[in-house]
C-alpha cells in the first residue's frame, strides 16, 4: 500500500512537536522564569535561536515549555471526552431506538447548540480563569463528539454476523459492547482523538489569548501571542514564532489523523480519489 | 411538511429552555450577591436590602428564573449593575457591530469556499485539487486571532490600508464601517472558508458517482453543465448543514476577534461584564448568543425545505 505524503508530513511534525515538549521537561536553552531586561527584544541570534521577548526571556525556550501546557490541556480534554463519550455512545448503539438512545443523542444536540467559548467564558466567570477550567470547558465539548462517533461506528458493527453469533453464545449487550464492539471501533476513536487533540490545542491557545486559560508565569502559546500584540509594530517575531508553532503542531496532528483514517478505511479512499 | 416544521420548533424551544436553565444555575453558583458588591463593604444592611428589592433579588430562586425568562421574552434584560442602564440598551448598541461582522464573515467565507470547493472537486485527484486541499489544511490550522494579528501587521502597519482597530460608527457612513470590519471579517472567515471548501469538495465528489449524474452526462450535458445543474444543488445540503454548525464557532471566534481589533461588540461586552462582575450583563448576553446559534440552526433546517423538495411532501 502506498503511504500518502500528507500522512508522512503529519507524522514528522507531530513527532517533532512531541520531542520538543519531552526534551523541555529535562532541558531548555535558557531559564523561562528568569527576567533579563538587558537582553530584551533581541532578534534571532546564535545565543537566542528565535530572539528574546520584552522581559529578555528566550522565545524558543518559552515555546518548548508552552508545548507542555498545550499537550496537558488538550490531552486531558480528549481523555474527558473519551471517558464520558465512548460509554454513552456504546450505550446508545446497544439500546438502539430506545429511550436511552434518544435521550443521549438529544442531549448531544443541545450541547452542540452552545458556542464552546461562551461556555468557557461562563465557567471562568464563575470559577475564575485557570488551566483546569480551560480543560473542563474544552472537555465538555469533546463528550458529544465521541458519543456520536462511537454510536455511528458501533451501529454498523452491531449488524455484523459475528455479533449475532456472540448473542447466540449468550453474551449480554454490555459484554458484546466491551469485548467485540469496542476493539473493532478503537482505531476510529483514536483517529478522532488526534483530531480533537489538535482542536484542543487551538482552543487552549484561544482561551489563553483572551486571558481565560493558564495564568502567568506558566508559559503558554496563546498568552505569548497576547503579550506580543502591543509590540507587533516593532517586534513582529514575538507574534510570528508562537503562531507558526501552533500552526505546525495543529497541521501535523490533522494530517496524521486524516492520513490514518484513510489508511484504516480504504473504502473511503477509493470514494474520494 | 408541517410536522417537520413543528418538530424543528420543538427542538428550538427545548434548546432555549435547557440553555437558560444551565446559564441561570451557573450564575447562581457565584458567591456574593451583586447588591453588596455594588454598595461596597461599608454599606448598611438596610441599604443593601433596599437595593436588593430594587434589583428584584429579594424573591426565591425559581421566581427570579421566571422573572428573567419572561423579562427577556418582553425585551427586558434587566438593569446593568455597573452602568445602571438597561442591559437591552447596552446590547442594542453592540449589535450594530456584532451582526454586521458575523454576516460579513459568513458572506466572505461562502463566496470564497463554494467556488474553491467546486474547483477542487472538478479537478479531483489532480495537482490543482491537491494544492487547494493543502491550503485548506493550513487554513484550518491557523488560529484566527493570530491571522488577525498578521493582517494588522501587513495591512495596517506596513501598508497602512486599513486601521488597526475600532469602528467609526454607523452615522459616519456605511462604507467606512464596512472597511473597518474588513480585516476582522477576513480573520473570522479564513478557518470557516477552509472547512466549507473541503465540505463542498467532498459533497460534489459524492454526487459525481450517483446515478442521476451519470444519466445527466448520458443525456448529453457536458461535464461542467452536469456539475452546475445537478451536482451543485445536491451538494448544497451538507454545505448548508456545515454553515449552520459553523455559526456557533463564528460566534466564539467573534468574541476573540473583537478583542484583537478593539471592536465594541457583544464579545467585548461579555468581557467587561466579567471583569466588573456585572453578572446580569454576562448572563443576558450569553443567553442571547445561544439564542442566535439555535435560531440559525432552525433557519438552516427551514432552508432544507427550499433546497430539498422531498421534505416538502405531505409527511
Amino acid at each position: 500500500m502506498k503511504i500518502p505524503l500528507a500522512f508522512i508530513i503529519g507524522c514528522i511534525l507531530s513527532f517533532l512537536f512531541l520531542v520538543m515538549t519531552i526534551v523541555s521537561l529535562f532541558w531548555i536553552p535558557h531559564e523561562v522564569e528568569k527576567l533579563n531586561i538587558l537582553e530584551r527584544l533581541k532578534g534571532p541570534s546564535y545565543q537566542y535561536f528565535l530572539g528574546t521577548d520584552h522581559f529578555g526571556r528566550d522565545i524558543f525556550s518559552m515555546l518548548m515549555v508552552g508545548g507542555q501546557t498545550s499537550i496537558t490541556v488538550a490531552l486531558i480534554a480528549v481523555a474527558v471526552g473519551m471517558i464520558f463519550g465512548i460509554p454513552l455512545g456504546l450505550l446508545a448503539a446497544a439500546s438502539r431506538q430506545s429511550i436511552w438512545d434518544d435521550l443521549i443523542m438529544r442531549s448531544n444536540d443541545l450541547i452542540f447548540a452552545f458556542p464552546s467559548l461562551v461556555i468557557a467564558i461562563l465557567i471562568t466567570a464563575v470559577f475564575g480563569p485557570s488551566a483546569i477550567n480551560a480543560i473542563i470547558a474544552i472537555g465538555i465539548f469533546n463528550v458529544p463528539v465521541f458519543a456520536r462517533v462511537t454510536r455511528g461506528a458501533a451501529l454498523s458493527i452491531w449488524t455484523l454476523d459475528f455479533i449475532l453469533s456472540a448473542r447466540i453464545a449468550g453474551k449480554g449487550s454490555l459484554r458484546i459492547s466491551v469485548e467485540h464492539i469496542l476493539p473493532n471501533i478503537l482505531s476510529l476513536l483514536i483517529v478522532q482523538g488526534s483530531i480533537q487533540f489538535s482542536l484542543g490545542i487551538l482552543a487552549e491557545a484561544g482561551l489563553s489569548y483572551v486571558g481565560l486559560g493558564v495564568q502567568p508565569p506558566t508559559p503558554s502559546w496563546g498568552r505569548m501571542l497576547a503579550d506580543s500584540q502591543t509590540m507587533i509594530s516593532f517586534a513582529p517575531n514575538l507574534a510570528l514564532f508562537p503562531g507558526i508553532t501552533i500552526i505546525l503542531a495543529v497541521l501535523g496532528l490533522n494530517l496524521l489523523g486524516d492520513g490514518a483514517r484513510d489508511l484504516l478505511d480504504p473504502r473511503l479512499q477509493d470514494k474520494i480519489r | 411538511m408541517f410536522s417537520y416544521v413543528f418538530s424543528r420548533m420543538r427542538v428550538l424551544i427545548l434548546s432555549l429552555l435547557f440553555a437558560s436553565f444551565i446559564i441561570f444555575m451557573m450564575i447562581e453558583i457565584i458567591p456574593g450577591d451583586p447588591a453588596s458588591f455594588m454598595l461596597g463593604i461599608n454599606a448598611e444592611p438596610e441599604t443593601i436590602q433596599a437595593l436588593k428589592k430594587e434589583l428584584g433579588l429579594d424573591v426565591s430562586k425559581f421566581q427570579r428564573y421566571l422573572d428573567w425568562i419572561t423579562g427577556m421574552l418582553a425585551g427586558d434584560f434587566g438593569v446593568s449593575y455597573t452602568y445602571r442602564v438597561p442591559v437591552s440598551e447596552l446590547v442594542l448598541s453592540r449589535l450594530g457591530v456584532s451582526i454586521p461582522l458575523a454576516l460579513y464573515a459568513i458572506l466572505l467565507s461562502t463566496i470564497i469556499a463554494l467556488p474553491v470547493g467546486l474547483f477542487a472537486a472538478a479537478n479531483h485527484g489532480g495537482v490543482r485539487d491537491w494544492s487547494v486541499m493543502g491550503f485548506t489544511q493550513l487554513g484550518i490550522a491557523i488560529p484566527n486571532f493570530w491571522f488577525a494579528m498578521v493582517l494588522v501587521l501587513i495591512f495596517s502597519i506596513y501598508l497602512k490600508w486599513f486601521s488597526a482597530g475600532g469602528v467609526p460608527g454607523w452615522e459616519k457612513g456605511i462604507l467606512l464601517n464596512l472597511k473597518a470590519l474588513t480585516l476582522p471579517a477576513f480573520a473570522l472567515a479564513l478557518p470557516q472558508a477552509s472547512i466549507l471548501a473541503r465540505v463542498m469538495r467532498s459533497a460534489i465528489i459524492d454526487t459525481l458517482s450517483q446515478d442521476y449524474f451519470r444519466t445527466a452526462r448520458a443525456s448529453g450535458l457536458t461535464y461542467a453543465q452536469a456539475i452546475f445543474k445537478h451536482a451543485f444543488r445536491n451538494a448544497l445540503i451538507p454545505v448548508l448543514t456545515i454553515i449552520g454548525l459553523q455559526f456557533s464557532f463564528l460566534i466564539a471566534g467573534a468574541i476573540i476577534i473583537e478583542n484583537v481589533f478593539f471592536l465594541p461588540g457583544l464579545g467585548r461586552l461579555i468581557f467587561q461584564g466579567i471583569v466588573q462582575r456585572d453578572l446580569i450583563v454576562v448572563e443576558s448576553v450569553v443567553m442571547l448568543l445561544v439564542f442566535a446559534v439555535v435560531l440559525v440552526n432552525f433557519l438552516v433546517d427551514m432552508a432544507y425545505l427550499v433546497v430539498d423538495p422531498r421534505l416538502r411532501g405531505n409527511k
